[in-house]
Parts: C-alpha cells; structure tokens; sequence
C-alpha cells in the first residue's frame, strides 16, 4: 500500500502497530506466529520487504528474541511482537537486551493466561511486564496504548525511549486493541534528538574511530577491553541502577478524566480504559464525583498522582481484566490511607473466553461503594 | 612440499589485549589461531563481525581487535541471523561450543540452515560442557564418563549428535565439514575446511559450518598427551573427519 503522511485509514491495532514502526524509521521486524497478534505478523511480511526492510519469521520467540538482539547491536531500529506463551519464552532475552543496554521494541499482545489460557483478550501480563519477568531483577519502560491511533504513536514513543535509554520498551496492548478497527492518523512524530549509537558493531572497517565495538549480554561478568567500560559486576549495577532512576524521574506517562472533584477514581489502562470511561460518564449524570487516571506508561507507574489523591481522601477502584495484577501498584501508590477496589476477570459479562470486562460490572461496583 | 607456518601468533592475535584464559592443553586457541589465520588471508578483517557464544571460547572476543559479540550461551545463532541480516555486506561468524549449538541452540541451528541464513557457525565439539565443570552433551561419546554420566554414556542415554552429517542434509547448507587438529595434516585440512566455508558466506551461496574436534584434557581428566589419543582413538572413529557438503548452489 502506498501511502501519505497525514492520510487517513481504517486499520486495526494489530496493523496499527506495524505503521508505528515504519513511521519510527524501525528497519527489522522479527516475529513468531501467535494469536492474537498474527495481523502484526502479516502486516509486516506485506509491508516490509517491499521497502526493502527486514522482515524474519522466527523459529520460535526465543529465537525472536535474540535475532532482535542482534538486529538491535547494528545500531538498527528492531523490533518483535508477541502474546502469552510466546512472552513466556522471550524473558530470558530480554534481560539480556537490559545486560547489553540494547534498544529494541517488543509490542506484547496481552491474552488471557496462565499457560496456553485463551488466545483472545486478557491483561494478564501485567506484572512480567513492569517487573521484569526474566531472570536478575531489571526494568523496562511499559507503554499502553488504549486506542489503534496511540498504538501507532506508541511503538513511536518506544523508539525513541529505547535510543534514549538503550533500554528495551515494551507496547502492551491487548487482544481486544489488537482486533478491533478504527481510524488511524498516519503522521511521524518528532521527540527530539537522540545520541549517535556510536556503540554498535559494524564492522571495524566502519567505526569512525577504527576502535572495535563489543556487544555484549555477560557485561559485569566477562572483561571486553577497551569497550564497554565495565570492569566489573558493580559498575555494571551502578551503570543501570542510574539509567532505571532516570527513567522513573522523566519518563511518567498518565492522562487524568474528571478527578479534580472526584471522590472515587478508577485506575485502568487499556481495553478496560474505555471501558471504565464509559461507566463515569453514565454515572456523572447522575451526579456521582467518579474520575480516572488512566496510565500510559504502567512502568514507571505514576504513583505521585494516586498518593496525592489518597492523601485528600479519594477512594479507589481498579478496572482491569485480571485476576488483580495493576491493583498491586494502585496500593503501592495509595499506602493504606483509602480503601482500594478491584473490578477483575471475574467480572466478565460471559464465561466463554470471549467474556470482557463490561461497563455494566464497572457501574455495579460504583454503585456499591457510593450508594 | 610446499611448507606452511604452524606456529608463531597469527597477525590479527592482538595478544596485549589479554593473557590466555584456556586450560594447558585445551584445543580453542588452535581453533581460533585458524580462524584469524584465514581472516586475515581472506582480507575480511575490517568488515568481520564475530559472534562467540560458547563458555570456553571467550578468548576469541577477548584476544581480537575486530568487532565482537557476546550473547548468551546457546543464542549466537540467532544474533547472527540478526546482524546478517542487518548488515548482509559485512563477514559473519558465530563461533559456539557442542552445548551451545548441539543442544540448548540445536533449534536455532537447524532452523537457520533451512532459512539459508548467508552466514558461518563454527562449533568446537569437546563432548561434554567443559566450562561447566564437564557434564554430558549431545555429542559425548558412547562409554564416556562425564560428571552426569559418571558410569559412561549408555544407550539408555541416547547417542551422539552428528552435526556436521545432520547440517549437510539441509537444503539451506552450503558447506558442512569436521576437522580436528590431532596431527599436523589434519590441521591443515581444518584450515581448508574453514576457509571454504568463509568462502560461501563471501559467495553469498548459503549457511556455512564446520565442526572442529576438540581435545579438553581439564575436562576429560587426561594429559594434553592423552586427550590428543582420545580424539584419534575415540573421537575421530565415531565422528568421521571430512566434507559432508559443498555446494555452488542451493537449487
């Protein structure tokens, strides 16, 4: 498809995701085939050998994972997609992008798990998501689009944060985004400059300074003389534990609806986002003082804004379609000076694996507490 | 006859960068002396992006000037695939140990040689994970003690992995070869073998491997002279030396 900046389409979030990335000046797309995020799978085998760019289909999402890793060492902008069992098997990896301080985009697909679970929506990826599911404790910054125009912005944010940081960034929708359609904007967008990733293997010949570059996921365990610096394990730690506090400083992300007069405000992200913002419009009509903070970024989690409102005494209600996983971090942020609620999967209007999270469940819940 | 140098450092050995971390009596260095010794005779160094991921080759990274990678044990396959496909123009070698490649990265590596990915994998086969503290492989040999078979490898435990004969059978191969370094001829014909392969990744013809045998003396619990018995005795009668596949082209 030939397409215009500023063009108009009718595209799904799944596809949505793909012009992100072509948009961001992403050059490789890595992928295993997984339901339900197969349309970014596709998008980017039509779209991306045709402009000569680099499309691979993977032998697994380990093998996602890695390829993406050395991709992402040629100073490329690389990127995988994925969903439930196929997130599983990409954790080891993508603690070892965090080792190597490699970029790289990972737009996670959410399903409902654990195991196999369903193969349609769920948001049951939370917590290996913000916490660093693979092994040795590290970060990444999670962004969550709730519509297919921000999933394209997104993965366009993602980018540059992964430049920014050389951190990998996840996008983290979910099935329900993924499938659904609606209008897309295409446009690029400007975050400003970026450092030249002068770190990156090219080939000696290709260095500008004619030194060699290492890549290298044992920083802290193997010596790689003269680059990178790291001489040792602690250097290492300190080198990330900086980068990790940056991000929680500058890189908050939330959108606040109607919680200046609000005594209960629902925390949701996501398909349940909109969901829960159809409920507060319903009952602002009848007068009930219900608002949202709806985080775009659930890594780093702006909890500045949840412990505010709790101070002044705001109730709390979680809208997400789990089993309770965002709840964690709204405690965390509230720290037992209100009451926290949770409106889960169990809420699902049906019990098939086709069952969401519906306004009508949301509304039940705030009658409850505010009647 | 014409006569080859066997000894003395290869140029591209920038031996001030580190000391020698191998065992006395371990075969890596030879593999790697090989390894720069045709670099360096193919004039790829500038362009040469090489990949180690196996425990005990880390001299390789360690000991070069040319760009290098270290990914986790078992995925330098698979960066491989990420870097050659990044940058098709530069040489590609990803250098992995029997465990690296014959098990925790056999998926990788069956998969890339179907995808035709242009690129070389070279394993040095030692028969067990020598870093580990000397385990059993997919390649350990029949009879074989190793800390996890410690009565010998028998049949109840399977049977050792023929790479370089599986490889060969892939239609996305290009060159598959084994080679060992237990004698003078033999090192040479590695050295052939390797060169090869470098050869069909620079001809862009298809995915390139050679399997080299490998004397681990620390872990097999032997002299430098015994484990070089071994790989004649042992080795090489089970995992023949030779050419398994050299193609001009895929079709």
């Amino acid at each position: 498809m030939g397409v215009t900046m500023g063009e108009r389409l009718f595209v799904i979030g799944n596809e949505a995701l793909g012009w992100g990335a072509l948009n961001a000046g992403c050059e490789a797309y890595i992928g295993y085939p997984i339901t339900p995020q197969n349309e970014t799978t596709e998008w980017f085998a039509q779209e991306f050998p045709r402009r000569g760019r680099v499309f691979v289909q993977s032998q697994s999402e380990v093998g996602s994972i890695n390829i993406l890793f050395g991709a992402a060492a040629t100073g490329a902008r690389a990127m995988t997609s994925t969903s439930g069992p196929g997130w599983g098997l990409m954790q080891e990896g993508m603690s070892h992008l965090v080792n190597g301080e490699l970029p790289a985009v990972i737009s996670l697909v959410q399903r409902g798990g654990p195991g196999a679970g369903t193969t349609r929506h769920g948001q049951m990826d939370y917590l290996s998501a913000t916490r660093g599911g693979g092994q040795g404790g590290y970060k990444n910054i999670v962004l969550t689009p709730a519509s297919v125009q921000e999933s394209h912005d997104f993965v366009q944010l993602a980018f540059y944060l992964a430049d920014k940081y050389r951190n990998p960034v996840i996008v983290m929708t979910d099935g329900l985004l993924g499938q659904m359609a609606e209008p897309l904007e295409l446009r690029t967008l400007d975050f400003g400059s970026l450092p030249q990733k002068d770190w990156a293997v090219r080939g000696r010949a290709n260095q500008p300074d004619g030194i060699r570059r290492a890549v290298s996921a044992m920083q802290g365990l193997m010596p790689t003389p003269p680059h990178p610096p790291y001489t040792g394990f602690l250097d290492l730690l300190k080198v990330l534990d900086e980068k990790y506090r940056k991000m929680e400083e500058s890189e908050v992300r939330y959108e606040t609806y109607l919680i200046e007069d609000a005594e209960l405000i629902i925390v949701a992200y996501g398909y349940t986002a909109r969901v829960a913002k159809e409920a507060i419009k319903w009952v602002r009509r009848e007068g009930f003082k219900v608002g949202m903070i709806r985080p775009l970024s659930v890594w780093p989690f702006p909890y500045q804004i949840i412990r505010e409102k709790a101070s002044y005494g705001c109730r709390f209600l979680v809208v997400e379609d789990s089993l309770g996983q965002l709840v964690e971090d709204v405690r965390i942020g509230v720290q037992g000076r209100t009451d926290v609620h949770l409106v889960g999967a169990l809420a699902r209007h049906d019990p098939s694996d086709g069952g969401m999270v519906l306004p009508d469940s949301v509304l039940d819940e705030i009658y409850r507490l505010m009647k | 006859m014409k006569k080859e140098l066997v000894s003395g450092l290869p140029k591209l050995w920038a031996h001030h960068l580190a000391e020698r971390l191998e065992c006395p009596g371990c075969q890596y260095p030879i593999i790697t002396r090989i390894i720069y010794d045709v670099i360096d005779e193919l004039g790829i160094e500038g362009k040469t992006i090489l990949i180690n991921s196996s425990a005990c080759g880390y001299g390789i990274v360690l000991t070069t000037m040319m760009d290098v990678m270290f990914p986790n044990h078992g995925q330098g396959i698979d960066v491989a695939t990420g870097v050659k496909r990044l940058l098709p123009d530069c040489f590609v070698l990803s250098f992995g140990g029997d465990g690296d490649i014959a098990a925790i990265g056999a998926g990788a590596f069956v998969n890339a040689a179907q995808r035709a990915e242009k690129y070389t994998v070279i394993m040095v086969n030692n028969g067990h994970f020598a870093m580990t503290g000397g385990q059993m492989a997919p390649t350990t040999l029949m009879g074989q003690v190793t800390a996890t078979s410690p009565e010998g490898r028998n049949p109840a435990m399977g049977y050792p992995a023929r790479m370089a004969e599986m490889i060969a059978t892939v239609q996305g191969t290009a060159y598959s070869a084994r080679g060992a370094a237990n004698n003078p001829a033999n090192y040479l014909k590695t050295r052939k073998y390797v060169k090869s392969a470098f050869q069909k990744q620079m001809d862009n013809v298809g995915f390139g491997f050679v399997e080299f045998l490998s004397a681990c003396p620390t872990g097999w619990h032997m002299t430098p002279q015994e484990s070089i018995k071994w790989v004649e005795e042992k080795m090489i009668p089970a995992l023949p030396l030779g050419e398994f596949k050299n193609v001009e082209t895929l079709e």
